[in-house]
């Protein structure tokens, strides 16, 4: 009886502060993104897919932390995290560690970490806390200072360079302002304004990314470089059919065609090896978190509740859009990991953390109405 | 206060409402775009991906067939493939490749020589081509590379087939060799629409009979379906279609009689063609000096290149085929047969010799070679003695027309169509010919001359053994040939050579008969060459020649011995044996080695004797003979 008993207790300690239909999901997927993994590292060795499982060990153990912490301590935590994040991109800036051509990482000795990822929940986290203070007749001005709390990161980020964690950390803040209410003659007059501005924000790309928008448009062009990976990942997901070739049995992805095929890339060796019936299904599971995440926004019961769920779950479905989009060949190739599914621990601890604020908040609704 | 608050908040949470609503909506459009994406990537446009899909992974190689085997007549092996290490480069993957040469050359021997042959390789080829740059590695060679390999990248230890010709330099001019494809092979092969056979070949046939039966000796190209990884690493084996090995090849060449005729030449330059008069098969083809062939096999290295191109010696030249040489004396049998046939000479008709001939009505004397002249010489006595004084008188009255048309039949003035690339024409003179070359009259001087083999008249050593050949059968136009038969190297079905049709010239029996008493008598005593001829045991029918390299003035006398070496005459041989039921027919001809009778015969003898009676050569009596240098002719 009494053993029972403890079990109860520390079942209900485990879980009462999870989201049960987001936690089903998001373990389904990690159970996809295994398979995947294990296919795309060969299909003769385990040491990505326990890599990855370790990842996600990880990550679910910060997810569960950061569901048991509530609300109110991360609305507290909201400044701290943001001018840390600052900070530490301004370091980076000043004697960040360059590789690959770009200046994005921070070498502590022990470890090496990229500030640009705390700012991808930093971001949301700031400007939630501060529509949830301004709740009272938004003018201009508040929203003019949001734009410089979104675009100083932001900008930070992109001069990196690193396009496509700034377009996500923009995102994550845009959303926030979105949903906090931007009125739509100025999100139009914005859009169209950033439409015009294109043309002159081009020379200031820099030419590799120049080169990805170029690619996209025609990847035949330089079918061996440039095109080659945007190439290889549609053959792999086209040739892969409705069914698919079969769980390592795909060609491309085996035979090394795919670039990057356990990170960026794992769609292309899971299109190619699931087929329609595996692609559209990972879809599914996206848009069951998105709804899910909706849910909590709508349900929450504070500003800064709603407006962090809503901007979380909007971040989450730019994550699987970019990356689908990319390796899909209908978005220019930025270094965005297609989100649960990518081999690799930051950006599935990121994104667990998100969820985390995400269960925080569904389970802590009642204590706060109360 | 507190009701504005929750006035704003409900305002507010019907804005954040809103807007969820528009992001759903956005967000549900943005994964049709995807699924409609995906859909038009998997379902329609499936297959098309899946054939690319294919085309990646699967890499179709060439498998190279083994290239036939040449033996000569009896079965010898002449050229033969075996396989062997080498060590390749692919200079593009190569960044200092001086450096990491150095470097290899610390654990594999490679020569200076080597180093050469390389450079000549890397200029003439393009840098993604895998080029050798040590050939033949031993066991130890290959297991001190395998484990050094991770230092030496774009470095590749292959298994290949080479070429070997065992007999090196002997026959050389015969055999030929192959060597890499060149730019201009490979327009040739293109030309040919042979591309896909030669797909992973990288030598071809250059010359001889690897040359001219390139066609028979390569064989089909199999190919392997392989699946390959991005990187073109072989993983698997998918299908194999093999190779058919090229034909083997037997010739008419008996490589003994050939090492006994290059080694009879010992020294000497010059070339021998000897023929089985019956039906032309060559068997022996001789162009002194001579090549290793196997020198070109993988390439060959400048030093050595030049020593061959640049010698004084052009041992490069085909001499047999290419040489063009005034034939001298050797054509005065066919001179008189030509004019017994023409009626232009009886066989009692004689002349008395004395040492000199002059035109009628003109001064200008035409020597004999003999001062003083032979005496009283009809036809028999003026092939036996090689009397030039007879030929004089007889030319003229045959005039040049009609020994043109005379000696045209026998081969003279055009190729004889040997299965080997390069033959020239040498020069068979007419009336004709002489005014398309100088726009010049024909006089009547201009036949004398040409009366004796000299004159216009060029011939390569290889229309003389084909018209000695003519002569021995008795008038079958035979077409000299190498190639005996193809033999299918799966099935071992023989084919043989074909000759093209042949005519008969339709000689007087007894006419023949008188010319080839006549040069029987050469080789006995009293004959030209009967030093040459003396013992045979058989009876051989012959004539000597000297063909002059420098005029001499008018009133000089040639000596040997004060010319220089390279401007010393010609010494020529024609032949056959046994005389009366001729095997073998030959000319030779030894470059600057005086008279044929003391020069070219002896060669001659052996050489039947060899064939006829099995008989190796007396090297003792060989070593004493020496350049001839007495002038008789």
């Amino acid at each position: 009886m009494r053993i029972t008993a403890v079990v109860e207790r520390v079942f209900d300690i485990a879980t009462r502060r999870l989201d049960g239909p987001l936690m089903v999901v998001i373990v389904v997927l990690a159970a996809i993104s295994l398979t995947a993994v294990y296919s795309a590292s060969g299909g003769d060795s385990f040491d990505r897919a326990f890599g990855q499982l370790r990842n996600f060990a990880v990550a679910f153990i910060a997810m569960w932390i950061v569901a048991n912490v509530s609300p109110q301590t991360l609305m507290r935590i909201a400044i701290p995290v943001y001018i840390v994040g600052l900070m530490l991109l301004v370091s980076v800036a000043l004697f960040g560690e360059i590789r690959n051509g770009a200046r994005r990482w921070l070498n502590f000795g022990f470890v090496t970490i990229q500030p640009s990822e705390i700012m991808k929940l930093g971001m949301p986290l700031i400007l939630a806390w501060y529509f949830h203070k301004k709740e009272e007749g938004l003018n201009w001005r508040d929203y003019a200072l949001a734009g410089l709390i979104l675009m100083l990161p932001t900008g930070l980020v992109m001069r990196q360079p690193d396009l496509g964690t700034s377009i996500l950390v923009f995102s994550a803040g845009f959303f926030v302002i979105f949903l906090a209410g931007l009125s739509w003659r100025i999100l139009i007059s914005a859009g169209v304004a950033g439409a015009v501005a294109l043309p002159f924000l081009w020379p200031l790309l820099h030419d590799y990314q120049r080169e990805r928008v170029l690619t996209l448009l025609d990847p035949m062009k330089d079918p061996l470089g440039a095109g080659y990976h945007i190439i290889q990942s549609t053959i792999a997901i086209g040739s892969g059919g409705v069914l698919g070739k079969g769980w390592l049995n795909g060609s491309q992805a085996q035979l090394d065609f795919i670039p990057e095929r356990s990170t960026d890339f794992i769609l292309a060796v899971f299109g190619e090896e699931f087929g329609l019936v595996g692609t559209l299904l990972l879809l599914c599971l996206y848009l069951i978190v998105i709804g899910r995440g909706f849910m909590i926004a709508m349900n929450a019961s504070t500003s800064f509740s709603r407006l962090l769920a809503g901007a979380l779950t909007m971040s989450f479905f730019t994550y699987a859009f970019v990356n689908i989009g990319m390796v899909s060949g209908i978005l220019p190739v930025v270094g965005v990991p297609l989100p649960l599914m990518s081999y690799g621990g930051t950006a599935i601890l990121s994104l667990c953390l998100g969820f985390g604020m995400l269960m925080s908040i569904s389970t802590h609704k009642q204590l706060v109405s109360s | 206060m507190v009701g504005t608050n929750i006035k704003n908040r409900e305002a507010e949470l019907n804005v954040f409402r809103s807007r969820v609503i528009v992001a759903t909506i956005a967000i549900l459009v943005a994964f049709l775009l995807l699924a409609s994406r995906l859909i038009y990537l998997q379902v329609v446009k499936r297959d098309q991906y899946h054939t690319m899909a294919e085309a990646n992974r699967i890499s179709v190689v060439p498998v190279v067939p083994n290239r036939g085997v040449i033996y000569d007549r009896n079965g010898e092996v002449l050229a033969a493939n075996y396989s062997a290490f080498t060590l390749e480069v692919t200079p593009s993957k190569v960044q200092h490749l001086e450096k990491v040469l150095d470097d290899l050359a610390t654990i594999i021997d490679i020569q200076p020589k080597d180093r050469r042959r390389f450079k000549r390789l890397l200029e003439e080829s393009k840098s993604f081509e895998s080029l050798p740059i040590r050939n033949r590695l031993t066991e130890a060679e290959v297991a001190r590379f395998a484990v050094n390999r991770y230092r030496f990248l774009g470095f590749d230890i292959r298994a290949r087939l080479f070429r070997n010709y065992p007999f090196g330099e002997v026959a050389s001019h015969a055999i030929g060799y192959i060597g890499r494809i060149n730019d201009a092979d490979l327009k040739k092969i293109e030309a040919d629409n042979l591309s896909r056979n030669y797909k992973g070949t990288d030598h071809i046939g250059k010359l001889g009979i690897e040359g001219s039966y390139e066609a028979e000796l390569h064989g089909t190209t199999g190919s392997e379906q392989v699946e390959i990884d991005a990187g073109g690493r072989a993983i698997r084996s998918l299908a194999k279609s093999e190779p058919v090995a090229g034909n083997n090849l037997r010739l008419t060449l008996d490589i003994k009689l050939q090492q006994v005729v290059e080694e009879a030449f010992g020294e000497f330059r010059g070339a021998l063609v000897a023929l089985d008069p019956s039906n032309g098969e060559v068997l022996a083809f001789v162009s002194k000096p001579g090549f290793d062939p196997n020198l070109f096999v993988d390439g060959i290295d400048p030093v050595n290149w030049d020593l061959l191109n640049n010698s004084e010696d052009k041992p490069l030249n085909n001499r047999a085929l290419r040489g063009q040489y005034p034939p001298g004396s050797t054509i005065k049998p066919f001179m008189a047969l030509a004019a017994l046939e023409n009626g232009k000479r009886t066989p009692e008709y004689s002349i008395v010799d004395p040492g000199q001939w002059m035109l009628p009505g003109l001064a200008r004397p035409y020597r004999d070679w003999k001062k003083g002249g032979h005496g009283v010489v009809n036809l028999h006595k003026s092939i036996v003695v090689s009397c030039d004084t007879y030929y004089y008188g007889l030319g003229n009255d045959l005039g040049i027309d009609r020994i043109n048309a005379f000696m045209t039949p026998f081969g003279f003035g055009s190729k004889n169509g040997i299965d080997i690339d390069g033959e020239l024409t040498g020069l068979m003179p007419s009336q004709e010919w002489k005014q398309k070359r100088f726009k010049q009259k024909w006089y009547a001087g201009d036949t004398i001359p040409v009366a004796i083999g000299q004159g216009y008249w060029l011939a390569t050593p290889l229309q003389l053994a084909t018209a000695t050949a003519i002569l021995a059968n008795g008038g079958t136009q035979v077409t000299p040939h190498l190639l005996k038969e193809v033999i299918n190297s799966k099935t071992n079905e023989k084919r043989s050579y074909k000759p093209p049709p042949q005519s008969e010239l339709s000689f007087k029996p007894e006419h023949l008969n008188l010319v080839r008493r006549a040069m029987v008598d050469v080789m006995l005593p009293g004959g030209t060459a009967a030093s040459a001829g003396a013992g045979a045991g058989y009876s051989i029918a012959g004539k000597t020649g000297t063909a002059q390299v420098i005029a001499i003035k008018q009133g000089e006398k040639y000596d040997a011995r004060k010319i220089d070496e390279r401007h010393r005459d010609h010494a020529l041989f024609i032949g056959f044996a046994p005389a009366d039921q001729p095997k073998i027919a030959l000319a030779l001809l030894v470059e600057n080695g005086g008279g044929g009778g003391g020069t070219a015969s002896p060669i001659a003898r052996e050489i039947f004797d060899y064939y006829l009676l099995g008989k190796l050569p007396d090297l003792a009596k060989r070593k004493r003979r020496d350049y001839d240098l007495d002038p008789s002719r």
